[in-house]
């Protein structure tokens, strides 16, 4: 591995549970991949062990969450709290999908860094991981 | 036909265009330049500044257009259209478990809507039964909860079926719903031949798009054939798919995709249902259509209008039907939802008018208006009567339904219906190259056209090349806030508990060897010959198997589906 592989900031986006809503995950996806960034997509219907599971034998720095049917408030927390147990909790997990603004601050308070909602840009989320990542 | 005098005239305005072009165009250019290079549609096609009968060379009134009610039926279905018959208001809803989602019809019912439309939540439309461990947190979020028989009795319980049409959104588990439906019908006492509706039962656009698939492409498809036939056979008022372009669209296609794919996926059920058996006029006039009407209004109506007028030359020239019912393409419409905004949601009632006006000016047979609380949550009461009054305002104040398909004759319309036209035939070559819709499916061409679609929309939504209204641009600081709709966690535990209930107390013998019988039917090498599964299917039903353990059998039976990752 070059000293250039190692420094790519490395992100798992994921789509948590039943949805199959992948329009924002995939541009999401890409999005990330032309900023330069090492993207790993888990495709749909992931459990929140198959998540976590997937990011730590990826070493990603970041993990993304989609999802767009309301099971967001059971789905986001679930995935830090196997992290936690993991010992995992250096990785960064944000969410997007449709969340109404007062599930937020709750969500942050479980342990989610950022919650993108619709209207937010790529370039918004770009920027949160390249300036939220912890250095390993 | 274009005769000589035609040509001369078009020669005529084109060289009047190149003069104005040079005398009055140009110098208005010059002290007032246009806002952008390039003015394209919501789908980034081009848009001309002026359109004249220069953009329509071969165009013949007769042959292109004709009168509504006949051949190709571009200006509508029915020779009087909404001065006869207003479409179907239709309001798609459902939440937690069917108790209160009956609530919420009966509701509906009372405020004039005309036909009920059902949402289900994820693990019913996944086949999972609510308290299968992949359903935890999702039972009755985005839809109500239906297990088996004794929710869809509670569901549509006081409503008579006789008298409303029901159409309900799923499509892997469909024939399982669908035969619910037709158990609660026989326990009401309604007679098949009174039983009217639509199942969406559209599972190549979920390979697509929406992506709620279960089995792999072939036995889904014989599963949504089996019940095509059935209908034919049994339920001669039961639209038995929806061919749907709403989820291809909402996936990021352009409405020239929506249109192309949705029709080309029309064309496979068609071949489909012929392979088994049926004459073409046995079934087509049951196949009926499902729409997006988007922001961009001129292009959204070309789109329906085309949609007309291919399918009834496909209908009547590939497939050679003689009945003119099935060269009718019925559809249903809704409006976009990925349109709508989070932010400053009032907003969002403007898009809604927007975009049902398309979907009226264009044709539809039955429109659901989005709330304006859709960008966040499932719509509460009060918004979701506010959407359905903008359809009322449409109807009765607008004075659009006064006349038949009031923008025919419009060169830009027209020019746009027949650019979509040419488009979707272009598309269906390419399809056909990849050895048909199927095998395009499989090699992931449509998905791949989307995904493409998709990212340039919000490459230019970012660069500010689409301007969205309090998103990229006139932003708000205060955000305003609605009251939302919420789920309370324990409709899953009720769901769970009932779910339980019904298991100890049905008779277990019953529900064996109902399913038994239906995984030798679904095993059986024989896909077209006596042992249709819709039988079966309703066997178990009655019996009160859930909707997850009959789609269990057949995952035990055909496998499960995984799709090939194209980002």
């Amino acid at each position: 591995m070059t000293t250039q592989v190692q420094q790519k900031i490395r992100v798992l986006i994921a789509k948590p549970g039943l949805d199959g809503h992948d329009r924002g995950a995939k541009v999401i996806a890409r999005a990330f991949r032309d900023a330069g960034m090492e993207v790993i997509y888990t495709g749909l219907r992931q459990t929140p062990e198959m998540i976590a599971s997937a990011a730590i034998q990826e070493d990603v720095d970041a993990i993304g969450l989609s999802c767009l049917s309301g099971a967001h408030m059971y789905l986001f927390p679930k995935v830090i709290e196997l992290l936690r147990e993991r010992g995992a909790d250096d990785i960064v997990v944000f969410g997007g999908g449709t969340i109404p603004d007062e599930d937020i601050p709750k969500l942050k308070a479980a342990g989610i860094a950022q919650v993108f909602t619709p209207g937010a840009t790529t370039g918004e989320a770009i920027e949160f991981v390249k300036s939220n990542i912890r250095s390993k | 036909m274009i005769d000589m005098h035609e040509k001369r005239e078009i020669e005529r305005i084109e060289k009047e265009k190149e003069q104005w072009e040079a005398e009055t165009l140009k110098p208005a250019l010059k002290s007032a330049p246009e806002r952008a290079e390039r003015f394209t549609s919501v789908s980034m096609a081009p848009v001309e500044r002026l359109y004249t009968p220069a953009d329509l060379p071969n165009w013949d009134f007769l042959k292109d257009l004709g009168f509504p009610g006949e051949y190709p039926y571009t200006r509508g279905l029915h020779p009087t259209m909404y001065r006869a018959k207003l479409w179907t208001m239709r309001m798609f809803a459902g939440y937690g478990t069917a108790v209160e989602t009956n609530r919420r019809f009966k509701y509906l019912l009372e405020q004039g809507q005309m036909g009920l439309s059902t949402a289900f939540d994820l693990p019913t439309l996944m086949g999972y039964d609510s308290d299968h461990p992949f359903s935890a947190g999702e039972v009755g979020k985005c839809g109500v909860a239906i297990d088996s028989l004794a929710d869809m009795e509670i569901l549509f319980d006081g409503i008579p079926l006789g008298e409303v049409t029901t159409s309900m959104t799923i499509t892997s588990p469909a024939a399982v719903l669908w035969a619910m439906y037709v158990a609660v019908c026989e326990k009401q006492g309604v007679p098949y031949h009174r039983i009217g509706g639509t199942i969406q039962n559209d599972i190549l656009k979920e390979y697509i798009a929406q992506k709620e698939y279960i089995y792999p492409i072939e036995p889904s498809v014989r599963l949504v054939t089996d019940t095509v036939v059935f209908g034919a056979h049994h339920l001669p008022r039961w639209n038995t798919i929806s061919i749907s372009g709403y989820h291809i669209r909402e996936a990021g296609a352009t409405a020239l995709q929506e249109l192309a794919f949705t029709l080309a996926d029309g064309m496979v059920y068609v071949e489909e249902a012929i392979k088994a058996g049926l004459d073409v006029d046995a079934f087509a006039p049951r196949l009926s259509f499902f729409f997006d009407c988007h922001n961009d209004l001129f292009e959204e109506v070309a789109k329906f209008r085309a949609a007309r007028r291919l399918w009834a030359r496909i209908m009547r020239e590939r497939f050679g039907a003689k009945d003119p019912r099935s060269w009718l393409l019925r559809t249903h419409a809704q409006t976009a939802g990925v349109a709508l905004t989070a932010q400053q949601p009032y907003n969002n009632i403007a898009r809604v008018a927007i975009q049902a006006l398309a979907g009226v000016l264009g044709g539809t047979q039955s429109l659901h208006t989005n709330a304006m609380d859709e960008a966040m949550a499932l719509p509460t009461e009060e918004a979701a009567t506010i959407a359905l009054r903008t359809q009322q305002i449409i109807a009765h104040e607008s004075g659009v339904t006064n006349t038949v398909d009031p923008l025919a004759g419009s060169y830009y319309v027209e020019a746009l219906t027949n650019q979509m036209e040419e488009g979707a035939w272009e598309y269906f070559r390419r399809i056909e190259e990849l050895g048909g819709m199927i095998r395009a499916i499989e090699k992931g061409f449509p998905q791949r056209e989307i995904a493409d679609a998709a990212y340039a929309y919000q490459q230019a939504v970012e660069r500010e090349e689409k301007i969205i209204v309090g998103v990229n641009r006139f932003k708000e600081e205060d955000a305003q806030q609605i009251p939302l709709l919420s789920i309370d966690r324990a409709a899953e535990q009720r769901q769970i508990e009932r779910l339980r209930e019904l298991r100890r107390s049905r008779d277990k013998d019953l529900v064996m060897r109902s399913l038994d019988a239906l995984r030798q039917a679904a095993a059986g090498k024989d896909p077209w010959g006596r042992d249709l599964l819709m039988p079966k299917i309703l066997d178990a039903v009655r019996a009160y198997a859930t909707q997850g353990e009959i789609m269990d059998v057949f995952r035990e039976v055909w496998g499960e589906y995984t799709e090939p990752i194209i980002i």
